[in-house]
């Protein structure tokens, strides 16, 4: 698991790569958060193009940063979630509070 | 095709992609879909990460013992812990609801086992957990 930090624009851009679990996700969630609390930015996109495998870990992860975010005001994103990562982020209801965009340039 | 593995291991975070990749990889032979190895491996990785996190409570000195048996075209998969067990299970099942919501744990993972497997089955008690689940590859 690897987390890439980037801005675009206006738009903070996690990507991410490889497999989310519970246990990868520790490796990841510091950087996260003091991004979050760093950069000057008005959207947060989460990048899931080269997420191969993600279990409910994720929706831990999403909830608790949408809640974050929600709190700065800044709106975010799910891009690219695969077939699969697709199937539990829809059993769990994350995208009625997080929209999934297909291309960045809806955004950015 | 019939078939059976048994795999035993430390209860430790590092083991979760072990262990799910290790049952997808046992269940290839019958050439499942990509979504039906996907389903497998996700709830492979919710229970292990059950008996991590909540059954051994991240004591790291549990052990976690997996069976899987192919019996034609049916995978029967067991993950057994000898951790503390789960107080209420119905409890347990609802979805969102968990014990650890300080650790951003999500409380999904016995709804994913539900919605990714044909069939889930918990049984607990204060020596441990074992979840039997079952899933049909299709032709």
């Amino acid at each position: 698991m690897k987390l890439n930090v980037a801005i675009e624009k206006n738009v903070l851009i996690f990507g991410l790569y490889g497999e989310l679990d519970s246990h990868t996700y520790e490796n990841i969630r510091a950087d996260m958060d003091t991004s979050i609390c760093r950069y000057k930015y008005d959207k947060v996109i989460f990048d899931f193009t080269n997420l191969t495998f993600m279990d409910s870990t994720g929706i831990g992860m999403l909830i608790g940063r949408y809640k974050i975010l929600k709190g700065l005001q800044k709106p975010c994103y799910i891009l690219n979630a695969n077939r699969s990562i697709t199937k539990i982020l829809q059993m769990s209801g994350v995208f009625t509070i997080i929209r999934h965009i297909e291309n960045k340039g809806e955004i950015v | 095709m019939n078939n059976y593995l048994e795999l035993k291991f430390m209860s430790i975070g590092e083991n979760e992609a072990f262990a799910r990749n290790a049952v997808a990889s046992f269940v290839l032979g019958l050439n499942p879909t990509l979504e039906e190895i996907s389903d497998i491996k996700t709830a492979i990785s919710e229970a292990v990460t059950n008996s991590v996190v909540h059954g051994y409570n991240e004591s790291k000195e549990g052990e976690i013992l997996i069976k899987v048996s192919i019996v034609e075209r049916l995978v029967v998969i067991e993950v057994r812990d000898y951790g503390i067990g789960i107080d209420d299970v119905e409890k347990a099942k609802q979805p969102f609801y968990t014990t650890k919501k300080e650790d951003e744990r999500s409380g999904m993972g016995f709804t994913i086992m539900e919605c990714l497997m044909d069939k889930l089955q918990i049984n607990s008690s204060g020596d441990g957990t074992v979840l039997s689940m079952q899933k049909e590859i299709c032709k």
